[in-house]
């Protein structure tokens, strides 16, 4: 009864290429951003804010990067990791040697540098595909996690090799309580995240999703595979080296490169193939399903009263881990955000059966 | 100056036989199912985790055959339980379910059998040999034990090759691996050749694990073993039994080699803290390989239709 289309015309073109034509849609999004901004900071803890809220933005925002590449252009990549550090430490180099740049120059210039390398590790997907390119794309996590653990430069020649950043502050307020910088990756996702809606809804991202479905039919169509797998390397990666500063300035703060490892780069796929492939609304989903499931588990055997070693719970929730995962996509090989499609429907019709 | 390098190459190859003997599972899972199973360095390391337990309490050979009945049971498992769901999925979601088993595996292995640096003693020679002395200044150095590996190794190739050219199942393997349904039109029982082909690769995941793990300890840094084996499978072609081979052999020696001659300039040019490109040297050098031959160096040639 809630949830229908129903008598909602368009009228208008404007209306008819709407980001969410339905007008529950529309509210629902808006009640869900505002609530994050203003009814969250009323009663989150600083636990909340360190360890769930803003890793689940952050990771959300990485997922969206992948997603772009793997989920609308079809190109599996295990990357990730190595695209967030040059992210990270461009971000950081910036902010360094140019002390006065604004935070958000720092952050966009970490997205741009990870375009710039995105691309250069993008062109082998031009000549191969599949799992040769998955397999490729880990030449670009070994390297760029050798090459800031070696290159002194990269570190500011740090002696123990990792970096730090100082005191961040945006248009003279001082990021400094995690409220604040909670704000601060709330602003960039959404901004980002809207951005990312209205690539892969208008002609690049069906671009990609015709490439994805079958690259020589597209070619033959006339998509330029140059074109659209280069584009989506850059955009992704893009929202990765965005992801990465984000990573190392507010939620690490200092880091090495064993930050930014290839678990990340699986932690962040799986967060891509658990919320959906080709769903924005899917990365957010698998971010906060990624980041809340060890945490639930590792206060599982405590709240059911079983003492255990440290090293037993890690071992355990290693395996519970990897048993969520395989039923995960027994379950539903299409992710979370085809669960929640499922919901949308069921509720467009009811109460009644049909 | 040509002794040393020579010595490295040789140790390269060695070490890129036991690449090639994960290399190994690898293949002969994808080529059977299609199934790209990161789960291949998990299993070796539970592998050489059940064998250096298992034979800490009984003879060896009676924990060798225990164990691989274990990697039976296991293989079984992993079909009956994952694999069997997710029949006509896509690949990606298959090669994530392996990632779900990795992280299973490897939880699974230290819960059961302990998370501590254990050996297992094969009995191998330990003391290296010198060769060819009179050609060389000093000799060659050799390790016994990484030959005695290099020969495990081939036998264990040549028992596969005769394994999938001769006998009536080996003869079923290799309809699945070239058309899936049409063995199964045939009347080959697709299931039970997947159970077979997982328990094969587990027996190579045994294998490698033992020689692995007499060589470094068995502890969990074993099942990264795994991530050298991937360029050796692209270079090789993912469908290649002598590819992981060969390939196996190209990378070992590449990146030994390459550590000891490029890492220096590296260093010099870049002022770098310190060498270690063997990480990345193996996937680069790859990746350089399949610009110029996008199948590998044995692969089927891709041919794409719509």
């Amino acid at each position: 009864m809630l949830y229908r289309e129903v008598g909602q015309f368009k009228t208008s073109y404007a209306a008819d290429q709407a980001i969410f034509p339905i007008l529950q849609d529309r509210w629902f999004v808006l009640l869900v951003i505002a609530a994050a901004f203003l009814v969250v900071p009323l009663f989150a803890d600083q636990y909340l804010y360190t360890e769930v809220l803003i890793p689940v933005l952050i990771l959300s925002l990485a997922a969206i990067g992948l997603n772009v590449l793997t989920g609308y252009c079809g190109q599996v990549s295990l990357g990730t990791g190595g695209f967030m550090a040059v992210g990270a430490y461009a971000a950081y180099n910036l902010a360094l040697r140019l002390p006065d740049s604004n935070l958000i120059v720092v952050f966009l210039f970490g997205g741009a540098m990870a375009t710039l390398v995105g691309l250069l590790f993008g062109l082998p997907s031009l000549r191969i595909k599949g799992f040769y390119l998955a397999v490729a794309t880990l030449a670009a996590q070994f390297f760029l996690e050798w090459a800031f653990a070696r290159v002194k430069w990269f570190t500011n020649y740090a002696p123990s090799g990792s970096v730090a950043v100082g005191r961040m502050e945006l248009f003279g307020v001082a990021i400094d309580t995690p409220a604040r910088r909670y704000l601060l990756v709330l602003s960039m996702v959404v901004l980002l995240a809207f951005a990312a809606t209205n690539l892969v809804r208008g002609r690049i991202g069906r671009m990609w999703m015709a490439m994805r479905d079958m690259d020589i039919a597209a070619e033959i169509i006339g998509i330029r595979p140059l074109q659209a797998k280069l584009s989506a390397f850059a955009v992704s990666s893009f929202y990765i080296g965005v992801a990465g500063a984000l990573w190392g300035f507010v939620r690490l703060g200092s880091w090495e490169p064993l930050a930014f490892d290839i678990n990340r780069s699986f932690q962040v796929l799986f967060m891509v193939i658990i919320g959906g492939l080709g769903s924005i609304l899917g990365s957010f989903l698998g971010a906060a399903f990624i980041v809340l499931t060890p945490i639930f588990l590792n206060q599982l055997p405590n709240a059911l009263g079983i003492s255990l070693s440290t090293a037993a719970i890690s071992h355990i929730e290693f395996m519970l881990f990897g048993a969520l995962i395989v039923f995960f996509l027994i379950v539903e090989p299409r992710g979370l955000a085809r669960l929640w499609a499922i919901v949308k429907e069921k509720l467009r019709l009811w109460p009644f059966p049909y | 100056m040509l002794g040393p390098i020579i010595e490295t190459l040789i140790g390269g190859l060695l070490t890129g036989i036991l690449y090639s003997l994960v290399a190994l599972g690898f293949v002969l899972i994808f080529k059977a199912s299609g199934v790209f199973n990161f789960a291949q360095g998990a299993m070796v390391l539970f592998a050489a985790l059940t064998l250096a337990r298992l034979s800490e309490a009984m003879p060896f050979a009676v924990a060798f055959a225990l164990s691989v009945l274990i990697m039976i049971a296991l293989a079984y498992a992993i079909e009956f339980l994952v694999l069997r769901r997710l029949v006509h999925q896509e690949g990606i979601i298959l090669f994530m379910a392996t990632l779900g088993v990795t992280y299973f595996l490897e939880g699974a292995g230290q819960a059961v059998w302990g998370s501590d640096i254990y050996a297992i003693r094969l009995g191998l020679p330990q003391n290296p040999i010198f060769i060819l002395d009179s050609v060389f200044p000093g000799g060659l150095l050799i390790d016994p034990a990484e030959l005695v590996a290099a020969v495990i190794c081939a036998a264990m190739v040549v028992a596969l090759a005769v394994f999938f050219q001769v006998t009536r199942v080996g003869r079923a393997l290799r309809a699945v691996a070239d058309d899936h349904q049409a063995a199964q039109s045939v009347g080959i029982p697709l299931d039970r050749i997947w159970v077979m082909v997982w328990a094969v690769a587990g027996i190579v995941a045994l294998v490698a694990g033992m020689i692995w793990g007499a060589k470094l300890g068995v502890q969990f840094s074993l099942s990264l073993v795994a991530l050298k084996a991937l360029p050796v499978l692209i270079l090789g072609g993912f469908t290649s039994i002598p590819g992981a081979v060969v390939g196996g052999l190209i990378i070992g020696a590449g990146e030994k080699l390459a550590e000891v001659l490029l890492a220096p300039v590296l260093i010099r040019w870049f002022d770098l803290a310190g060498g270690g490109i063997e990480n990345w040297f193996a996937y680069v050098l790859a990746l350089a390989f399949l610009l110029v031959r996008p199948q590998g160096l044995f692969g089927e040639k891709i041919i794409e239709r719509i």
